[in-house]
């Protein structure tokens, strides 16, 4: 079985972001850049796929400048098999990215497509299901659990009141929840053996995706700040403040 | 304009998301229709019909949309949205499952989240955990977007008299099959529609000690709500979980007890009108964010708060 793996290099999780002065956008100028963490949870899972039996080979695939390859090179220094990244310098939006996914699935014809569910930058939460769309594959997004079964796919999701478990044909879309898998670490020799595996580039252009957009980001402003609160002594002030200040008990 | 909004319900409940959503639809202004998809849902349909300010309720009552699988309602919804100038559904694992799949269906872009009405081309969402709100335009033939629903008041659930119709569009794609659902069973107040919540992290130690969380609540007629530590730790099931990737909460008093308070959690509930902390560590984060702080053992507070409400 072959396996599809899109990733996105966005802000690390953990930098504090700052919106720019002229509020056109995020300021990332320096700012360390990682794999999504649910792309990283998408790419482990397919690699654990791969030493159970279940998937021979795992194509990782990034959209994005020159600088997402590092992205791609630590997904095939986790395990993935090869690389692709589609070389654009425009920010795109999912239906974009969707649409550029649709040709590499079309070209690579994977048995799975796994996705993060989102990313945590523009939080779109889209990809997955657009691509599914496009392609006419089942989905199931949110997967906390992934099971093959006489050519099904059994996913279990997390949905509001808990979970639900879906069985899909194949082939077949699924976006990552958190708890579906803890990722590795990638090692210093895979490191190093992840320099030679194969990264092809394309661009978007080769593919013949019109890359117009109907959205576009008028402002980003930083959130209402919440002014700075108090500390109280003990339970007995605190109820006071809740029940006479705060009004909210 | 007329406006699609698609209910959020279990086939027996209208889901009061809904009435939330419904409300950024009048902000958005027009005509609004109310698409009901599931399986023996009549009861639903009658209570959507009642609500103020709807239009219209369509009912597509069939086997196929019984669990609203994204393949068979992302159908229907495309084969009903002629003419319309916005769909609209709850940004619920539900809602954020099918929309996506209706948008690109439609080949338009979806915009997410939505936490604010400018225009009825232009909204206001989150990006980067809250961190960011961008100001979205949008020149799609067809507005397609999940509304967050704690940033809009809810409309009035009674005082209308909407027609209902039947549609009988029969989509099943066929791709997919429910197996089975596990749901957690609770007393308490739904999370996301709670008016006070009581959030406990990984100070709470396990999973038996969130009892004195428990017996706080329901003396408040509060939700019990989790940090992602807690929910990774196994004291509590997921979907108990606030934050980025679990629900976003604007509760009107939010008590987090061992939380540190991480940019992921504080995504799903900052937004909170008074927010409580009880915290060992006086540096922790959730400090800087709580209008009242009560550094203390939360094993010696809790019960006393509890004695005192």
């Amino acid at each position: 079985m072959k396996i599809l793996v899109p990733i996105k290099r966005a802000i690390d999780y953990n930098v504090k972001v700052r919106v720019k002065a002229d509020h056109s956008a995020v300021d990332l100028t320096n700012a360390k850049m990682s794999i999504n963490p649910f792309c990283e949870i998408a790419v482990e899972e397919a690699v654990r796929l791969k030493e159970k039996g279940i998937a021979t080979e795992i194509v990782v695939v990034s959209v994005g400048d020159k600088s997402c390859q590092e992205q791609i090179r630590t997904a095939l220094a986790l395990g993935a098999d090869r690389g692709l990244q589609i070389d654009t310098s425009e920010t795109l939006d999912s239906l974009q990215i969707a649409k550029l996914l649709k040709k590499v699935v079309e070209e690579e014809s994977p048995d799975l497509v796994i996705l993060g569910k989102q990313s945590i930058d523009s939080d779109n939460n889209q990809t997955g299901q657009m691509l599914a769309a496009l392609t006419g594959m089942p989905q199931g997004t949110f997967a906390s659990e992934v099971n093959f079964d006489a050519g099904k796919v059994k996913v279990t999701r997390e949905i509001d009141g808990g979970l639900q478990t879906l069985e899909l044909s194949l082939p077949a879309v699924v976006t990552t929840d958190l708890r579906l898998n803890e990722p590795r670490y990638a090692s210093l020799p895979n490191i190093m053996k992840a320099k030679r595996k194969p990264l092809e580039v394309k661009s978007a252009a080769d593919f013949g995706v019109e890359l117009t957009s109907n959205v576009k980001v008028l402002k980003v402003e930083p959130p209402a700040q919440r002014k700075g609160g108090i500390k109280v002594a003990d339970v007995a002030e605190l109820v006071d403040k809740l029940k006479n200040e705060a009004k909210v008990i | 304009m007329t406006i699609l909004v698609i209910a959020e319900h279990d086939n027996q409940e209208l889901k009061p998301v809904t009435l939330n959503t419904l409300a950024a639809a009048q902000q958005i202004g027009g005509d609004i229709e109310l698409l009901v998809a599931g399986h023996q849902c009549q009861a639903v349909a009658d209570a959507a019909a009642s609500i103020a300010g709807v239009t219209k309720v369509l009912i597509a009552d069939n086997a196929a949309y019984e669990y609203q699988l994204a393949e068979n309602i992302a159908k229907l919804i495309v084969a009903r949205v002629n003419g319309h100038s916005h769909v609209l559904a709850p940004a619920t694992t539900n809602g954020k499952n099918y929309l996506p799949r209706v948008a690109a269906l439609l080949e338009v872009n979806q915009i997410s989240d939505v936490t604010g009405v400018v225009s009825a081309t232009t909204f206001q969402r989150p990006i980067y955990a809250g961190n960011a709100i961008a100001t979205v335009t949008s020149n799609d033939s067809i507005k397609v977007m999940t509304v967050r629903g704690t940033a809009f008041d809810s409309v009035n659930a009674q005082g209308g008299s909407a027609t209902i119709e039947v549609i009988d569009e029969q989509c099943d794609a066929g791709q997919s099959r429910f197996v089975s659902e596990e749901l957690a069973k609770s007393d308490r107040p739904e999370l996301t529609a709670a008016s006070i919540i009581v959030s406990g992290g990984r100070g709470m130690g396990n999973g038996d000690n969130f009892e004195i969380l428990y017996s706080l609540a329901d003396k408040l007629g509060a939700a019990v709500g989790a940090s992602r530590a807690a929910v990774d730790a196994g004291f509590v099931p997921n979907d108990m979980q606030v934050g980025q990737t679990g629900k976003v909460v604007a509760p009107d008093l939010y008590i987090a007890v061992g939380i540190s308070g991480a940019i992921q959690h504080l995504a799903g509930m900052k937004d909170s009108k008074v927010i409580v902390a009880i915290n060992k560590d006086e540096d922790a984060p959730i400090f800087q964010i709580a209008d009242y702080g009560l550094v203390a053992d939360l094993f010696d507070v809790i019960p006393e708060l509890t004695n005192q409400v």
